[in-house]
């Protein structure tokens, strides 16, 4: 019997996975806190609980994420790319093309058969193409950041955005509210607008069928329409755990090839 | 013969009034949602000062984002020759002007006739325009006119490592809740945004002198920290740096009014 676990603490959100025999028995995603020591001990806790398991029943367990450098109960770190590519494979292994876009980053990661990461690019330096571009436009409109992606089946006539800069893109949306513009047809424009963006960091990298998509913006419907019908492919649906897991389900595959290679 | 130069910023509007190469008075307004009262307004309060009405007036050119609004100019110039031909008029050995609005930033290289040479610039991106200092000023609950004051009054070193604004922003909080000095953290941004200016204007080469205009251009911890990244020291310009752009429009206005009239 194995019982691994893997804790990603992001920038926004913290994910952490338990895992039985290869299995996921447990897992929670909470809202980061100011100390990534504090958003690791909740998440896993809570994860750990789901599982009705403790932390000294755990074998082996791997950080990642922004935050990994702070976890005091980690026995090893991985990068977030290796762990999001490992964590994709699993969730769907005929995977070659990922695309996690996280709370102020966003990856286009290519894969191997098996998991292993090819190549890889990033954007962290700007914020428009990230969960940051999302979560700022949503405050804009006032809604939450879930209800974002139904824009787009609600929209009629979806306004389009000339900047890509959140910034003047916030200022933008300001105007079109004023100007009595429904929220939907400018939420409609957000997701496309956040499409745009991602499509080209994806498209500099070579896109291997099959695609799939992770992290938190995954579950925005309205994102992932846009960016099937701009990059011409379709993006796999992922449904063997909630994708925001990705990374967290990663670092607890490397945490089992871990106990696994000890034993040997 | 009297001109008018009317410039409409994405915050601030400008308007100034010339007669024989001199300049009889200049008005600056905040900008309002549409540019076409902006306009009227900023020319209304430049014309009371000189104690003219419109029909004084021979002839007026609009620039800045909101030009082509404007419903009172007899023609409309680009934001770049009108920076290029003010600067030059005021100090004529000026051969490059970087200028940093509300909304954008641009370098201009003019020659020793005030004809713009090349230029390059960027709206695309918050960073390194005025909103960048705008949104970090209200993240830090201080007067974007007393930034440059404060950034002159550091001592200590802090770097921003974000480029972009909204990363930025972020990273000052951060810095604010690690107990950093408010004037360090502004002199830190004042160093991002001088050196996003210089390789700007590293991209097409700057040649002395060197003339720093727009309203950003007000703020002397940029200013000062512009002058290190360039490695020229920037030369003041005798009137407010933020009407330049107003200037050129009536310097341009002057010259058509010749051209129109042999």
């Amino acid at each position: 019997m194995s019982i691994v676990a893997g804790c990603d603490v992001g920038s926004l959100t913290s994910k952490a996975v338990v895992m039985k025999n290869g299995k996921v028995v447990g897992s929670a995603i909470i809202k980061s806190k100011v100390k990534p020591q504090a958003s690791a001990d909740k998440a896993m806790n809570d994860a750990l609980s789901a599982a009705g398991l403790t932390l000294d029943d755990v074998q082996c367990c791997v950080g990642t994420g922004y935050g990994r450098n702070k976890i005091s109960f980690v026995d090893k770190k991985v990068s977030e790319i290796s762990c999001h590519g490992k964590g994709a494979n699993w969730l769907s292994p005929a995977v070659r093309t990922a695309i996690d876009i996280g709370g102020q980053d966003c990856k286009a990661i290519k894969l191997d058969g098996r998991g292993k990461v090819e190549k890889f690019v990033a954007n962290d330096k700007c914020a428009s193409g990230t969960g940051r571009f999302l979560e700022v436009m949503a405050g804009v409109l006032g809604i939450d950041l879930s209800e974002l992606g139904a824009c787009s089946s609600k929209a009629r006539s979806p306004v389009t955005f000339a900047a890509s800069c959140t910034v003047w893109a916030q200022a933008d949306a300001v105007k079109l509210l004023n100007n009595g513009t429904p929220f939907e047809e400018i939420g409609a424009g957000i997701n496309t607008a956040m499409a745009s963006r991602v499509a080209i960091l994806v498209n500099s990298i070579g896109i291997e069928p099959a695609i799939c998509m992770t992290g938190g913006v995954a579950k925005n419907e309205g994102v992932k329409n846009a960016l099937e019908k701009i990059i011409g492919h379709r993006i796999l649906k992922v449904r063997k755990a909630d994708p925001q897991l990705a990374g967290a389900i990663g670092a607890a595959l490397f945490a089992l090839e871990d106990l696994n290679g000890r034993g040997s | 013969m009297i001109v008018a130069g009317c410039d409409i910023g994405s915050l601030t509007a400008k308007a100034v009034l010339m007669q024989n190469e001199e300049i009889l008075s200049t008005a600056m307004i905040r900008s309002t949602p549409r540019p076409q009262e902006s306009a009227r307004r900023v020319m209304n309060s430049a014309m009371e000062a000189a104690g003219l009405s419109m029909d004084d007036i021979s002839y007026a050119v609009g620039t800045g984002y909101g030009k082509s609004q404007i419903s009172f100019v007899d023609s409309v110039e680009s934001e770049i020759a009108c920076h290029g031909r003010g600067a030059w008029w005021n100090v004529p050995s000026i051969r490059t002007v970087i200028d940093i609005g509300g909304q954008d930033a641009k370098v201009i290289r003019v020659d020793e006739h005030g004809n713009v040479t090349r230029y390059s610039y960027n709206d695309k991106c918050a960073a390194g325009t005025g909103r960048f200092l705008e949104v970090i000023a209200e993240a830090l609950d201080v007067e974007l006119e007393k930034m440059g004051e404060l950034s002159l009054k550091s001592t200590e070193k802090v770097n921003i490592s974000n480029q972009c604004v909204v990363f930025a922003e972020t990273e000052v909080v951060s810095l604010i809740n690690e107990g950093k000095e408010v004037a360090d953290i502004i002199n830190g941004l004042s160093r991002a945004m001088a050196n996003r200016a210089a390789s700007l204007a590293k991209g097409i080469g700057v040649e002395p002198d060197v003339a720093f205009t727009g309203g950003v251009a007000k703020n002397g911890g940029v200013a000062r920290a512009l002058g290190q990244a360039l490695g020229h020291p920037l030369i003041e310009l005798n009137i407010d740096p933020q009407i330049n752009g107003a200037l050129g429009a009536a310097l341009i206005a002057q010259e058509k009014l010749k051209q129109s009239s042999i």
